[in-house]
């Protein structure tokens, strides 16, 4: 990038209540990337100021964002990124055991989870002998079980074929429905579709944000000042 | 918790491994053959060198021994064959040395002569020993039957005998040993004892004793036959007249031994000054064999601390491809919230499973080949137990070391580069 610092982020401020299901989208480069790392913890701001939970991260440590990925958050992205030489089971116990949780509690919440993405007679498999479709779900699965407040999706139907996509954004809906706050990077308006607000990004600033159910008051659930 | 956690690290740490076998295999081989090496060599160098203490520890650590020694000016002269060759420790020297200092515990003087054994009409050229009571004290040989010698033989300048398993199995085929009469030279002696000789035939110059030894009384010897000795060496005769062949000393401790040498070199060069006698101190000598061990120890140290190395530099090759290969699985488990600690142990733990597991091997091959070499090369080898504990240790070592720097590598990665990474 030379030697001019490029703010892939500038002058943002976003205000997420808890349960609410947004979609960003934009061109590429227009920073939707760096937000969906920014809201993930898996980036600092280089200056300004993020809260989670009323929490500000700006200035924790590395442990300390890890801590709060392990506690808080879910990630599901576009290629799966299951760990190849796990099976469902284990790549669904994953966080459960960066939390210290023993073994047999483990296997019984990846259980029940698998149970409730459709996954129960695959526990025992490769994720390379799984479709696209279940792959994610195992994803969705092992983000779930660290039971997080909010689920960070990057293109999470990229990959897939449109029913299988369907599919997908069905059950994430449910989440939603459940509870979970959901944050989803799309590009495809069908996809976004399916989220409450629609925020799109421009050149590292927010364009717009729409609201697609209008029984909720976009006032309520966030603003742009730009 | 922790150590449930540690498990089950281990466990998906072999399961990655078992992923790549044949790269695992071909990573470990440097460690087994490191390791290998390390415990056949250890082990061939350890066998060879205990047969040597063993020995020496076998003249006893506490002990001198004088042997007499014909001069070298005096051998060479071919005039001697008139003369008699006269040289040797004599019986006041044993006198001077046992009231000159009180650190000497006992001496044990030895007249060694050559004669001849016949029972019936079986012969067997025998050495007699003609010593004292606490030749047997000092030189500790098992006893097979019988009795040893006793002052009361001694005093009674009794004409008996102690014979060697060797001697006795010659001579007394089929007889009851003890009691038996044997005669050796011109007289008769009877048998009140046999012993088992730790020696062979041809045991060095300091070995106290032989298998083709016969025990009795020193009174005995000199009265029977007297101090000159005659040999007839390709048909002229020559004479020699020693008094005492080897003299034994034994020092109360083993911190004495060395200056208590000392003081009985000066005195008797003093007395001796033809230089008709050798000394040799199994101490010191024990002490020269055992830096040379050491220092063939420590040259085999280097030998495997380089292979080793080498081991360990594969192994960290290894693992630095295998950190980029698996950059992904790095960001993923570091999204999901794997702090940088438990990213550097699990890949920490999977180089110390390939290096324990090359370790192991190595041990088993270190075994098998010093085995192999007793079995068909017919030498000692000794497997001990601290070389394979050390390399247990090493191995455990190596794989740290090593695979420290592709685990901080792993840990220090970005976790939005690493999930981006293809």
């Amino acid at each position: 990038m030379g030697d001019q610092d490029v703010h892939a982020l500038a002058g943002v401020t976003l205000d997420i209540e808890r349960g609410s299901f947004w979609a960003i989208s934009g061109a590429s480069g227009s920073g939707k990337s760096t937000m969906l790392n920014l809201l993930g913890c898996l980036d600092r701001p280089t200056s300004g100021r993020y809260a989670l939970e009323g929490k500000s991260i700006s200035t924790l440590s590395d442990d300390e964002l890890s801590d709060i990925r392990l506690q808080h958050l879910g990630f599901v992205f576009q290629s799966f990124n299951l760990i190849p030489q796990l099976t469902v089971q284990e790549n669904i116990e994953l966080p459960l055991f960066y939390q210290g949780i023993d073994a047999g509690e483990a296997a019984k919440r990846a259980r029940d989870i698998a149970d409730r993405v459709g996954l129960t007679d695959r526990l025992g498999h490769r994720p390379t002998e799984l479709s696209g479709g279940q792959q994610q779900r195992v994803a969705i699965a092992r983000a779930l079980s660290n039971n997080p407040s909010v689920l960070l999706a990057d293109e999470p139907t990229g990959n897939l074929d449109t029913a299988t996509g369907d599919s997908i954004m069905k059950l994430l809906s449910e989440l939603h429905e459940q509870g979970k706050t959901i944050m989803m990077v799309t590009h495809e308006p069908e996809i976004a579709a399916y989220a409450q607000f629609q925020l799109v990004m421009r050149d590292g600033k927010i364009e717009s944000i729409a609201s697609n159910d209008s029984s909720r008051a976009l006032h309520k659930a966030g603003g742009v000042l730009a | 918790m922790i150590n449930s956690r540690f498990i089950r690290n281990v466990r998906l740490g072999i399961k990655t491994l078992m992923l790549h076998k044949m790269r695992s295999i071909l990573t470990m081989l440097g460690m087994v053959f490191g390791v290998g090496a390390v415990i056949a060599m250890l082990a061939v160098g350890e066998g060879a060198s205990k047969d040597a203490l063993d020995q020496i520890r076998r003249l006893g650590s506490q002990n001198i021994i004088i042997n007499s020694q014909q001069p070298i000016s005096q051998a060479a002269s071919g005039s001697m064959r008139s003369n008699m060759n006269i040289y040797g420790l004599l019986y006041d020297d044993l006198d001077r040395i046992e009231q000159s200092f009180d650190t000497i515990e006992q001496t044990v003087p030895a007249k060694l002569i050559r004669g001849e054994g016949r029972v019936g009409d079986r012969t067997l050229e025998l050495r007699l020993v003609a010593t004292t009571p606490n030749w047997f004290e000092l030189v500790s040989r098992d006893r097979v039957a019988g009795r040893y010698m006793t002052q009361l033989d001694i005093d009674h300048h009794a004409n008996v005998v102690v014979l060697t398993e060797h001697g006795a199995r010659k001579l007394l085929v089929g007889k009851t040993t003890i009691g038996s009469q044997v005669r050796i030279s011109q007289g008769i002696f009877t048998v009140i004892g046999v012993i088992k000789s730790e020696s062979t035939q041809s045991g060095t110059m300091q070995t106290p004793d032989q298998e083709i030894d016969a025990y009795i009384p020193l009174n005995v010897a000199i009265e029977r036959f007297g101090d000159i000795n005659v040999t007839r060496t390709s048909g002229s005769r020559s004479r020699e007249l020693v008094e005492l062949h080897q003299l034994i000393v034994q020092v109360d401790s083993i911190k004495n031994v060395e200056s208590t040498a000392a003081a009985i070199e000066r005195m008797l060069s003093i007395h001796h000054p033809k230089g008709d006698y050798k000394m040799s101190v199994p101490l010191a000598l024990l002490r020269q064999a055992e830096a040379t061990q050491r220092t063939f120890n420590i040259v085999l140290g280097s030998i495997a601390g380089i292979s080793l190395l080498i081991g360990g530099i594969g192994i960290m090759n290894i693992m630095l491809a295998s950190v980029t290969e698996r950059t992904r699985e790095i960001g993923i488990r570091r999204a999901i919230g794997a702090r940088r600690k438990q990213i550097i142990g699990q890949f920490l733990i999977e180089t110390v499973v390939l290096s324990v597991t090359g370790g192991f091997i190595g041990i088993g091959i270190g075994i098998l080949i010093p085995w192999l070499i007793t079995m068909f090369a017919d030498m000692p080898t000794v497997v001990t137990m601290w070389s394979v504990l050390l390399s247990v240790v090493i191995s455990i070592g190596v794989g740290i070391v090593f695979g420290m720097y592709p685990a901080m590598r792993a840990a220090n990665l970005d976790p939005i580069v690493a999930l981006r990474y293809e």
